[in-house]
């Protein structure tokens, strides 16, 4: 089934909260083989990916007809142990190509106080049942 | 600790992914996409078999930037995922990271990166933009 054109522009409902410890940063990090001097550039996606969790199970799409087109962060300021992290995701764009659906998203990454901590952009492939 | 100035040529790193670290960085990440762990769901799904998660590809490129820069902030992470990193069940792929200092400005170095696995370049114009020290 393709995603609805219509979701373009709508804002998501926020995700719940997900506060860094520094068991799931060493966990993370860990399995990446990164440093652990400083939270992984990436981290942010811990709680992008539950946003875009929510909004496939609102939309009814299969996570594993979902492949990722690209990503970009942009930082406001470096994650720390203790952040409150929650993320929103906007529709930007969804356009079909032969079956596939195209699908552009931003969410906004903020902390307890509502400080915008990372821009997160993402387009992500949707491959329909043939 | 490699100097960042504009035009240096950075170490390439070279990583291996095996099917455990996909486990991991599953559990780690919140992707437990089945395309990363099971062989019959990747082909089903008209894969070429078990493929990394492109974000885990992604944190390659910045573990890279991090050996480069002694573990500068990143202000900016980008790229697309042009190629799957197919990983087999015995031994694992080779990611390599390598990079060119574009450009050092205002305090930040803006990091040009190739990702490869064999012959197949797997992220398009991946940048990373740090600050420098």
């Amino acid at each position: 089934m393709p995603i609805d054109a219509s979701l373009v522009g709508r804002e998501f409902p926020p995700t719940r909260p997900l506060v860094v410890t520094e068991e799931e940063v060493a966990a993370f990090a860990g399995a990446t083989g990164s440093s652990q001097r400083r939270i992984p550039a990436t981290f942010p996606i811990v709680v992008t990916f539950r946003a875009l969790l929510e909004f496939l199970e609102a939309e009814q799409v299969e996570l594993s007809r979902i492949v990722h087109g690209d990503q970009k962060f942009a930082y406001e300021r470096p994650v720390v142990v203790g952040d409150e992290l929650t993320a929103r995701l906007t529709v930007t764009g969804v356009r079909q190509i032969e079956g596939t659906d195209i699908l552009r998203t931003t969410s906004t990454i903020t902390d307890a106080d509502g400080e915008l901590v990372c821009t997160a952009g993402a387009t992500i492939v949707h491959r329909s049942a043939s | 600790m490699t100097t960042l100035a504009a035009g240096a040529e950075l170490e390439p790193q070279d990583y291996l992914v095996t099917r455990a670290d996909l486990v991991a960085y599953a559990g780690a990440s919140g992707d437990h996409n089945p395309i990363h762990q099971d062989e019959e769901i990747a082909l089903l799904v008209g894969l070429p078999g078990v493929i990394a998660h492109g974000m885990y590809t992604m944190a390659l490129a910045a573990r890279a930037v991090g050996v480069w820069s002694d573990d500068a902030e990143v202000v900016e992470l980008g790229c697309k995922f042009t190629a799957p990193v197919v990983v087999p069940a015995e031994g694992g792929a080779t990611v390599r990271v390598a990079g060119t200092v574009k450009s050092v400005a205002d305090g930040l170095a803006t990091i040009a990166l190739e990702v490869t696995c064999g012959a197949d370049k797997i992220l398009g114009a991946p940048k990373a933009v740090v600050r420098l020290g």
